[in-house]
C-alpha cells in the first residue's frame, strides 16, 4: 500500500509539472502506481524506456523522471518494439490510452501481443477521447454518449482483456483508479514479467465522460468503478452480471521474442539462411 | 566484379554504411531489400523485423535509431504514402534514418510492376509542416550502392531523415558492377561528455538509455526536449537553424552528373532511371551537331538552385523528361528564371527511349525555326 505522503518525487519530472490534464482526472493517481512500482523495483532509471502515443495518458513519459519517447498517435507500440530489439537491455514501458492503443493502434497492439516481447504497456481506459473534447472510443459502452453520440452509442466495444489475451499476451491484468493498491502491485508485476505484459486501468474522466453521462465528479466516478467491477473469482455468472472483472487474468511464462531472435541469430550464423 | 540487383546494392550498401537495424513490410518493387536485410542483418548480429504495416515499419525504424542502431526501411508509393507521418516526426526529433522508395506508377495501387518518379513531390513535401530533408535518386546498380551509403551519411551527419527515390526498373535491374571499397563512412556522432549536453540542436545524437533522461517528443520543443506547445519561437529555430545549415552545405550535399556544358542551346536535365535514356539523347544529338547539353540530378532536395541556375543561363531552353507529369520541372522553373523550361513527362509506367526524347527536342527546335 503507498503510504500517504510518502515523497515520490525522485520519480517524478517535477520540470514538467503540472500536467496538462484536468482536476479530478484519473491518471494521476495512476502516474502515482507507476511511481510507487519503480520505487519497490529499485531499477536503475537510466535503463527505463516510457515510451507514449497521443492523448492524455499518452503525455506521461513526460511526467516521469526516465528516458521518455512521446511518438505518434497510435504508433507506441511500434516505436516501442525498435526501441526494445535495438537495445534489449533497455526496460521499455508504453503508456497508452483507449482510442490511443485500441482504435488507431490496434492493428499494432495485436501484433505486439502476438510476438511477445518483453514490453510493458500501462493502458489508461477512460472510455473516451478526452484530449480531444470527449468523442466516441472503441471502449465506449453502448448506451454511453459522448459528443459524437448525443444520445448514446449504439457500436459494442472492445474488451481489451479478452482481445489482448486471444492475441498472446502472456501478462494480463485488470483494475481501476479506484483499487490503490492493485495498480502498484499489477504494474510492478509487469515490468518483471519476462514477455509482453498489458495492465489495463479503468480511469475517471470527470470533464467530458463524466459529465456527458452524468456520473458525477471525480470520487462518484471512483464509486461507479467500484460499482461496476468485480474481482474474477469471486462472484457467480448471475452476481458478475453489469460488472467488469478486474483482476489477473494471465501470467506465465512463455519464449520471449528478444530471447528468441537472439537464438535465431546463432542459428541463421552457424549457416542457416543461405549465403550472404 | 559482381552481378548485382538495384534492390540487392541498397541492401548492401547499407550493411557497408553500419546498418543494424531494419523493419518493412512487403511491397513491389521493394521487396526485395527487404528479403536481403533479412538475411544479411542476423547474420551480422543486426535486428531484421517484418511489421505489421508500414507506419509500423518505419516507427520501429525511428525507435531503433534512438535505441542506438543506424536503421532503415524500404517501401514503394502505397507504403511511402503510409510513412509521410513518421517521416515528420524523425525530422522533428531529428533522428538519423533512411528511408527507401522505389517509385511505381501511381496514384493509388497504380501499376505495381511499372516504374514512375511520381513520388518526387512527396519526397520533400509529403508530410505536413515544414521540415528539413534530404532526397537522394540513383540510375543504376552502382549508383544505387553509392547514394545508399550516402544517405546514411547525410543522415547521420545532419540528424535528419534521408530518402532515396529509386524506381521498379532500378530496382530489379541487374548489372555488372565494382563495388567500390573506399567509400566513406559517417560514425553515428555521440557527446563525449553529459555536462551541459543539449539533446536537441545540435549534431551529436544521445540514444535512449545512455543517460540524460530526456523526452523525445514530436511536439514543439527546445533544445533540452522541453515542451513548447504553446510557444512557436524554440521550434521555429530549431528548424530554421537545421535548414541555415543545409543551405550551407548545400555545394556538399549536391551530387551530379554534366556532360557537353560547352556550347549548348538547350540543356536536358533528367534524374533517376529517365536520366540513362536522357544521356543516349545527347550524345546521338551531338553526333548529328546539335547543340545540346545533359545534366543528371543525383540529389533532388535540397533542391540545387545553385547549380542550376548559372546552367539555365547559358542555355536557350531546358528539357525535362521524368515519369510524372511535370513535377521536378516545375520547380526547374523557378531556378531558370527566364530560359524556358519544357515538361516531357509521362505517367503510364513505360520508360521513355531516347529517340522519344530527341523527337520531342526535335519538335521544339521545328517550332523554333517556324517549320511548325
Amino acid at each position: 500500500m503507498p503510504k500517504v505522503g510518502h515523497d515520490l518525487s525522485e520519480y517524478l519530472r517535477t520540470s514538467a509539472l503540472p500536467t496538462v490534464w484536468c482536476p479530478g482526472c484519473g491518471n494521476g493517481s495512476v502516474v502515482q502506481a507507476i511511481a510507487t512500482a519503480l520505487e519497490r523495483l529499485r531499477l536503475d532509471l537510466d535503463q527505463v524506456v516510457m515510451v507514449g502515443g497521443i492523448g492524455c495518458s499518452s503525455r506521461t513519459p513526460f511526467y516521469l523522471n526516465l528516458n521518455g519517447m512521446h511518438t505518434t498517435h497510435g504508433r507506441a507500440l511500434a516505436f516501442a518494439t525498435g526501441i526494445k530489439m535495438a537495445n534489449p537491455r533497455l526496460k521499455v514501458i508504453v503508456t497508452t490510452g483507449d482510442g490511443d492503443g485500441l482504435a488507431i493502434g490496434g492493428n499494432h497492439f495485436l501484433h505486439a501481443a502476438r510476438r511477445n516481447l518483453d514490453l510493458t504497456v500501462i493502458l489508461f481506459n477512460n472510455g473516451t477521447y478526452g484530449m480531444t473534447g470527449g468523442q466516441q472510443a472503441p471502449t465506449t459502452p453502448e448506451g454511453f454518449r459522448s459528443t459524437t453520440n448525443p444520445i448514446g452509442s449504439i457500436e459494442h466495444p472492445f474488451d481489451l482483456v479478452e482481445l489482448v489475451l486471444a492475441a498472446g499476451a502472456t501478462y494480463v491484468a485488470r483494475t481501476t483508479t479506484f483499487d490503490f493498491d492493485d495498480m502498484p502491485r499489477m504494474i510492478a508485476e509487469a515490468i518483471q514479467h519476462p514477455g509482453f505484459a498489458v495492465v489495463e486501468i479503468l480511469t475517471q474522466c470527470p470533464t467530458y465522460y463524466g459529465r456527458l453521462n452524468q456520473l458525477g465528479d471525480a470520487p462518484a466516478m471512483l464509486d461507479y468503478e467500484k460499482d461496476h467491477t468485480a474481482p474474477i473469482p469471486q462472484l457467480s455468472r448471475a452476481d458478475m452480471l453489469g460488472k467488469l472483472p478486474i483482476g489477473v487474468f494471465r501470467q506465465e511464462v512463455r519464449p520471449e521474442f528478444t530471447a528468441e531472435y537472439a537464438e535465431y541469430t546463432r542459428r541463421v550464423g552457424q549457416g542457416g539462411g543461405g549465403d550472404a | 566484379m559482381r552481378l548485382l540487383q538495384g534492390n540487392e546494392a541498397v541492401a548492401l550498401a547499407a550493411v557497408k554504411a553500419g546498418c543494424t537495424f531494419y523493419a518493412g513490410y512487403p511491397i513491389t518493387p521493394a521487396s526485395e531489400i527487404m528479403e536481403w536485410m533479412a538475411r544479411l542483418l542476423p547474420k551480422r548480429g543486426g535486428v531484421f523485423l517484418q511489421m505489421e504495416d508500414e507506419i509500423a515499419a518505419i516507427a520501429a525504424s525511428i525507435g531503433a535509431a534512438w535505441g542506438g542502431a543506424k536503421a532503415m526501411t524500404a517501401t514503394s508509393g502505397p507504403g511511402f504514402s503510409l510513412m509521410q507521418e513518421n517521416l515528420g516526426y524523425a525530422a522533428m526529433t531529428e533522428t538519423p534514418l533512411v528511408v527507401v522508395d522505389s517509385q511505381r506508377a501511381g496514384p493509388s495501387t497504380g501499376l505495381p510492376t511499372l516504374p514512375s518518379q511520381g513520388d518526387v513531390m512527396q519526397a520533400m513535401w509529403g508530410s505536413h509542416g515544414d521540415q528539413p530533408r534530404i532526397v537522394l535518386t540513383a540510375s543504376g546498380v552502382l549508383d544505387a550502392y553509392r547514394m545508399t551509403v550516402e544517405a546514411f551519411n547525410l543522415s547521420e551527419r545532419y540528424r535528419l531523415p534521408v530518402v532515396l527515390l529509386l524506381d521498379a526498373v532500378t530496382s530489379h535491374m541487374r548489372e555488372n558492377v565494382e563495388l567500390p571499397e573506399d567509400l566513406e563512412v559517417v560514425p553515428r556522432s555521440q557527446p563525449t561528455s553529459l555536462e551541459g549536453f543539449q539533446p536537441f540542436g545540435g549534431p551529436e545524437f544521445l540514444p535512449l538509455g545512455e543517460g540524460g533522461r530526456f523526452v523525445v517528443t514530436g511536439l514543439a520543443h527546445d533544445e533540452t526536449g522541453k515542451v513548447r506547445a504553446t510557444d512557436g519561437a524554440a521550434l521555429e529555430r530549431l528548424l530554421k537553424n537545421k535548414l541555415a545549415r543545409l543551405e550551407q552545405d548545400r555545394e556538399k550535399i549536391t551530387h551530379y552528373r554534366a556532360r557537353y556544358l560547352e556550347n549548348a542551346r538547350t540543356l536536358i536535365l533528367a534524374y533517376g532511371i529517365t536520366a540513362r535514356a536522357a544521356l543516349a539523347t545527347v550524345e546521338h544529338l551531338r553526333a548529328e551537331g546539335y547543340p545540346v547539353s545533359f545534366l543528371e540530378l543525383l540529389t533532388l532536395w535540397p533542391f540545387p538552385d545553385h547549380l542550376i541556375r548559372p546552367l539555365a543561363h547559358k542555355v536557350d531552353e531546358i528539357l525535362v523528361p521524368e515519369l510524372n507529369l511535370g513535377q521536378l520541372a516545375w520547380r526547374i522553373r523557378a531556378a531558370a528564371d527566364a530560359t524556358p523550361v519544357r515538361s516531357l513527362g509521362r505517367a503510364d509506367g513505360m520508360l521513355f527511349t531516347p529517340e522519344e526524347i530527341a523527337t520531342e527536342f526535335k519538335r521544339g527546335e521545328m517550332r523554333e525555326v517556324g517549320h511548325a
